[in-house]
């Protein structure tokens, strides 16, 4: 597989199995609007994962729904930071938090790439990050002072270090306002991927092939 | 004999999948129609890349050309051609007819939480600018909802991109 096809598959695995586990606060968040907004932003982080795909696809002659469920786990290769299970609000916010973050970092370099296709597509997507951000400041702008909140951003720092590529990562410190850490690299595969692609491939398994 | 003209006429009937007060050709997201005998390719922009309705809009599009006698290509174009500024000033106002507030027009920069939450919006029924935000994100990836202080009733927002 060549370089790009990786990258492309790198950033669409992060969107979609973030968006998967966003879409899992769908009916138990802890109110009714962020019900909605989580809901919404998973969504939308699953079109950003198809479009993704389907760059990819081109290149790698298949089909977006064929990357998307019919790999194997360890053949993802999603940051670490995507796949964990968190059922608690504060860790859930400041992955959003941290991911935004690293996210916005990552699409402003490939804005300024020399991949036009993929250029195009980023700030497309940047349009849309938009409203994501403005969901994610305005948690953290909330819940900064919050130490269940602060703990977890601290807990998660070396998970959104390995969401971007070594050279990004002091831009990602800057703006968030902590310091270098070793990371948590992309390519080491937490459990929780596997029994989250058990549940998230279950019904296409059941029907190799099928027209759905 | 399937003409440019025919096409686009075809496209402007087909509704929103999900505001279908507005055609496609209102929305601003069929980019261009190019007619080659009975071959018709159409560039399309999707809203947002999470629309669900997608795949809906490629087959009705799909459909619409079949019934000219043509045959269509749709290829969904994903680059940044599409902003709500293309929203047509006929669909601004279609959309305000069905109680949507149509979205604001797209400044320099990126939509930011103070302006989201200015005077700037108007209520599409009693036409107030006493609005507030409620939730910016609403039932698609589109729409946000606020809300009307004047005559006290929640509306939605197309948002600005």
């Amino acid at each position: 597989m060549n370089a790009r096809a990786q990258r492309l598959l790198a950033i669409a695995d992060d969107e979609l199995i973030l968006g998967w586990r966003d879409s899992e606060w769908t009916g138990i968040a802890p109110t009714l609007e962020e019900d909605v907004a989580f809901s919404s932003i998973a969504q939308n982080e699953i079109g950003h994962a198809r479009a993704l795909y389907e760059l990819a696809a081109s290149e790698l002659g298949t089909d977006a729904d064929a990357l998307a469920f019919d790999r194997r786990p360890d053949e993802y290769r999603c940051a670490p930071l995507v796949e964990l299970h968190l059922m608690d609000w504060a860790h859930t916010i400041a992955r959003r938090y941290l991911y935004e973050e690293a996210d916005r970092v990552r699409i402003d370099a490939l804005k300024a790439g020399d991949d036009a296709e993929l250029a195009g597509l980023a700030a497309k997507i940047d349009r849309e990050e938009t409203y994501h951000r403005l969901h994610a400041e305005m948690w953290a702008g909330r819940l900064r002072s919050e130490p269940r909140f602060r703990d977890a951003v601290e807990e998660l720092w070396p998970y959104a270090l390995g969401v971007l590529e070594p050279d990004q990562r002091p831009e990602l410190a800057r703006r968030v306002g902590l310091e270098l850490v070793d990371a948590n690299e992309r390519g080491e595969h937490t459990p929780e991927l596997t029994e989250l692609w058990n549940e998230m491939t279950e019904v296409r398994r059941s029907d190799p092939g099928a027209t759905w | 004999m399937v003409t440019a003209a025919a096409v686009w006429a075809a496209l402007d009937e087909i509704p929103d999948p999900e505001i279908p007060v507005i055609s496609l050709v209102d929305l601003g997201v069929v980019r261009d129609v190019a007619v080659d005998g009975e071959h018709v390719r159409i560039e399309f922009t999707p809203t947002f890349l999470g629309c669900p309705a997608l795949e809906v809009m490629r087959r009705a599009m799909e459909e619409k050309v079949a019934e000219l006698g043509g045959q269509a290509d749709v290829t969904v174009i994903q680059d940044d051609s599409w902003s709500t500024d293309r929203i047509s000033p006929a669909g601004r106002e279609k959309l305000r007819e069905a109680g949507f507030a149509p979205p604001t027009p797209r400044a320099a920069g990126a939509t930011t939480l103070v302006q989201l939450q200015s005077k700037a919006f108007r209520c599409p029924y009693c036409g107030s600018t006493e609005t507030r935000l409620e939730n910016i994100f609403g039932p698609t990836p589109c729409r946000s909802i606020r809300w009307c202080e004047s005559c006290r009733q929640p509306f939605e927002q197309f948002k600005t991109i």
